[in-house]
């Protein structure tokens, strides 16, 4: 009985559980950034023999069931051909970054732009307000046929696609950010004699930061989706493209090798927005 | 006794409230928060105002503060007319109102960044060690208690030295016992220090330990009802709010606080009245 109520932790009331606090978006940083919480060596443990027991147990099961290799290859060719074939893979790594990250650079800056400046202006927001949530909600992938008609299969149609559909949503989320007015601690600022400026800078921007990282994460998804499936539209390379490709000529253990790099580019960029929330907004837990 | 009388040889009066009138604009119509409210504050004293809530209190102190201006009358700090927040005077918020994405020392820090000041170290210092708060610098808000978040919010607001100190039901969060503590701690730091202080409460026990003068708002619109002037030795021990004395002046303001003619009902029906002739 005592042992029992010895190992209760002291209950935490008040203590939000998990995301959404009435948070339009979707999530906010609580979930991102503290997660389920530390994680113990036991944990961590358990995490890698699920990892052991699902890679290994398809390695037999294909095996035992002598599935062919061009309908599910067993986990070892996966991994021989990511080694054995990289060359074929890495060069269109690259492409695919460039196209994420510049695509990316462009969307993001002028969606949190546009979303620090919109969210001052009220009126301004409400009429702009639905054309973004169009922009949100439809698929930019859409638009690559005709972005290639206009621009060509180079770099620049992909690009843009990228931009398209990372911009709005790095912006609906950082709005939603800017948008949180804690009158008190304008007013607090304000007593100190702080400018228009200084409040944007030391109060608005600190308080949206959660809200911009979680939309910084979400548009970098997004981008990565696009820029993908933007080089599966055309264009003869790019880790999309390398998809069609070995997907046509039944290169099953590339194309999952493929997939692996693009699960690890993925969790990368999880990762690193994950960091960045740790860093800055793990105020808000 | 008290009440810096002797400082203030100039001006008796460190800051004057006249005829302070506050209307808001909302959706439904304009909204009579303050009515003509008149009220001096002399240098050094500690004045607490009190009345129901949402009476009207929190728009006086923020039209002191110079947070926002007046419909009509005037706020002065030493005869010159306060229109916008004025260095000389430091604001204490309800719930301390710490930045939840800055740690202690950052909080504290704050008032000279806005102000692109050096911060005088060794009085902060001095600050941080007088409310017990050493050590604590590189929490955050969330890592402390209610009450020591309060009192970094009261180091913060004196960390520039105003003159004046605004308090705004600073205390109305916290538990009895904290409170009583943050009321001892307050009352040394004002004997050490002599700012002037106006400390809004709805706490009529509070009101009265903490000041010399305990000032009644009616109910909205707020207008001044009845001055008691408290003459408690100071430093005041927390045994006097339990001593018979105590009790009458408690329910003496309350009652002038239940029975004074209701502002609510004549305001709106001033109001009405506005509204059919516009």
């Amino acid at each position: 009985m005592v042992d029992k109520q010895l190992r209760d932790t002291i209950p935490e009331f008040g203590k939000k559980a998990g995301a959404g606090d009435g948070q339009v978006g979707v999530g906010n940083m609580s979930g991102l950034s503290s997660g389920p919480g530390a994680r113990t060596f036991w944990e961590i443990a358990a995490i890698v023999l699920v990892a052991v027991v699902i890679i290994g147990g398809a390695e037999v099961t294909l095996r035992l069931l002598a599935i062919p290799s061009y309908i599910l290859p067993v986990p070892s060719e996966v991994a021989v051909a990511l080694v054995t074939d990289w060359q074929f893979i890495g060069p269109h790594l690259v492409h695919t970054l460039i196209e994420l990250f510049s695509g990316y650079a462009i969307g993001a800056s002028i969606g949190l732009l546009l979303a620090a400046v919109i969210t001052q202006f009220p009126f301004a927001e409400k009429i702009i307000a639905p054309y973004i949530l169009v922009l949100v909600t439809t698929p930019m992938l859409a638009l690559v046929p005709l972005l290639m008609l206009n621009f060509g299969f180079g770099y620049t149609p992909r690009i843009i696609a990228v931009a398209l559909a990372s911009g709005p949503m790095v912006m609906i989320n950082s709005a939603t950010g800017f948008r949180r007015t804690d009158l008190a601690k304008i007013a607090l600022a304000r007593s100190f004699g702080a400018n228009t400026m200084q409040i944007f800078m030391k109060i608005r921007v600190p308080m949206a930061m959660p809200m911009i990282i979680v939309g910084l994460l979400i548009g970098s998804i997004f981008g990565l989706l696009t820029a993908v499936g933007a080089e599966m539209v055309g264009g003869g390379f790019g880790l999309g493209n390398r998809l069609t490709t070995f997907s046509s000529t039944i290169q099953m253990p590339q194309f999952f090798a493929v997939i692996v790099v693009l699960g690890v580019l993925g969790i990368s960029l999880y990762v690193t927005f994950f960091l960045i929330g740790k860093k800055w907004a793990s105020w808000e837990a | 006794m008290v009440g810096g009388v002797e400082k203030g040889a100039k001006s008796p009066h460190k800051l004057v409230v006249e005829n302070a009138t506050k209307f808001y604009n909302t959706k439904s119509g304009p909204l009579h928060a303050l009515d003509n409210y008149s009220m001096t504050v002399g240098d050094g004293e500690f004045v607490c105002v009190v009345g129901p809530s949402g009476c009207g209190k929190t728009t006086l102190l923020w039209s002191m503060a110079g947070l926002h201006g007046l419909t009509s009358g005037q706020v002065t700090l030493d005869g010159e007319p306060v229109v916008k927040p004025h260095p000389q005077i430091g604001m204490i918020f309800q719930e301390a109102n710490l930045l939840p994405w800055r740690t202690l020392d950052k909080n504290i820090n704050l008032p000279f960044e806005i102000r692109r000041e050096k911060p005088d170290a060794q009085w902060i210092e001095h600050l941080i060690e007088r409310v017990g708060l050493q050590g604590f610098g590189g929490k955050f808000p969330r890592e402390l208690s209610g009450g020591m978040q309060q009192r970094a919010a009261i180091v913060r607001a004196l960390s520039f030295n105003p003159s004046v100190l605004l308090m705004d039901e600073p205390f109305g969060a916290l538990d009895a016992f904290t409170r009583d503590e943050m009321n001892l701690l307050l009352e040394e730091i004002w004997l050490e220090t002599r700012k002037t202080i106006v400390f809004i409460t709805h706490n009529i026990a509070e009101a009265i330990f903490l000041s010399d003068r305990v000032h009644v708002m009616s109910a909205r619109p707020g207008r001044l009802g009845k001055v008691f002037k408290i003459d408690y030795e100071r430093p005041r021990a927390i045994e006097i709010t339990t001593g018979r004395e105590f009790f009458d002046l408690v329910n003496e303001i309350k009652s002038e606080i239940d029975h004074h003619p209701s502002g609510a009902k004549k305001g709106r029906a001033q109001r009405v009245a506005r509204e059919a002739v516009s």
